[in-house]
């Protein structure tokens, strides 16, 4: 209901201000779709290509891109700052990335330890590491 | 927004005013309520990726991902999904210079991009249905079709909202309640390709190594 009042009433006189915070503008735009794509082609072309020959390697660092693009996505696409709606919207996405990086590295760490301390390899599988 | 709670209640209408000039949107609110939305679409989608991370490599001696994906199509979807994202922005960008017809074009345009990639990701699923590797074929793939078709899901359902907003455009024209509702869609469209970065890096190209 507030949102709406105030959206009459403050409409009107600060347009060009609307449009400058608000959505970006076509550079922001643009650059980020740039450096996204760039983000993109290079862990595709590292992976399809094999070009650093060892996958170890090879993982980190497309997890590394892959990390940045994120970044890049949530500044020029979804606009996020330390500042907007008084800094709650930067609190809770915080929050949740603590919240998903307990659950990603704690749910492969702890189950990673009960298949290789508890479970019994099944025939097969060892078959499938041999190859 | 916060001011507004801690002050007394008869100072809040001047301060509410004077969060306004500080060119904050003023559907403030709203946002942030949907932001949070969005942190918690978050939560579900990390307990699907730990969910793949832990079963990912448990083929019961089925096809393995390097057996079974194709990068080259994985990137023509990529592709699809932000070249949608641009275009939403674009949208956004004409919605606030208030040029209805423009706004509705790169709508259709992004809507067009998205309809793509939902297509080519159904295309894929019954490739892999006829390469024999249906969703109960492995855990690995149970945990792959889940995570996948939720984000697929997700984007067929931004399309439906997509296609419903464009309607209440052309009909009702670019008022306030129909940018509210097309900035929370661009958080929403904008979302689901920071989800697919996840996607195509963790299940698609670190899957086909080794």
């Amino acid at each position: 209901m507030s949102a709406d009042a105030t959206h009459a009433h403050g409409a009107p006189d600060h347009g060009p201000a609307h449009t400058e915070g608000g959505h970006g503008s076509v550079k922001a735009y643009v650059t980020g779709f740039v450096l996204s794509v760039i983000l993109t082609v290079i862990p595709f072309w590292l992976v399809m290509g094999n070009t650093l020959d060892n996958s170890l390697v090879t993982t980190l660092v497309v997890l590394v891109l892959g990390g940045v693009q994120m970044v890049v996505h949530l500044v020029y696409f979804l606009h996020m700052n330390t500042k907007s709606e008084g800094g709650w919207t930067f609190m809770a996405m915080i929050f949740t990335v603590t919240l998903v990086a307990i659950l990603l590295s704690g749910s492969v760490w702890v189950m990673y330890h009960m298949n290789r301390n508890m479970m019994p390899a099944a025939h097969h599988e060892l078959l499938q590491k041999m190859r | 927004m916060m001011h507004t709670d801690t002050a007394p209640p008869g100072t809040a209408a001047p301060v509410f005013f004077a969060t306004d000039e500080e060119g904050h949107h003023s559907e403030g609110s709203t946002m942030l309520g949907f932001w949070l939305y969005l942190m918690s679409d978050c939560l579900i989608f990390a307990t699907l990726f730990a969910t793949y991370g832990v079963l990912g490599r448990n083929y019961a001696a089925g096809p393995s991902q390097k057996d079974l994906f194709d990068l080259t199509g994985i990137a023509v979807n990529t592709a699809m999904l932000l070249f949608s994202s641009i275009t939403y922005g674009f949208a956004m960008l004409e919605m606030d210079k208030d040029n209805q017809r423009r706004t509705q074009l790169w709508l259709a345009v992004t809507g067009l991009f998205g309809v793509a990639f939902v297509a080519l990701e159904i295309r894929e699923f019954v490739h892999l249905f006829h390469e024999g590797a249906p969703p109960w074929r492995s855990a690995f793939l149970s945990s792959f079709y889940t995570l996948v078709s939720t984000h697929g899901l997700h984007v067929s359902f931004g399309i439906l909202w997509l296609v419903t907003l464009m309607i209440q455009v052309q009909k009702y024209g670019l008022v306030a309640a129909n940018k509210r509702r097309l900035m929370c869609l661009s958080m929403f469209w904008h979302f689901l390709d920071l989800i697919w970065i996840g996607v195509f890096t963790v299940v698609y190209l670190i899957g086909v190594l080794e």
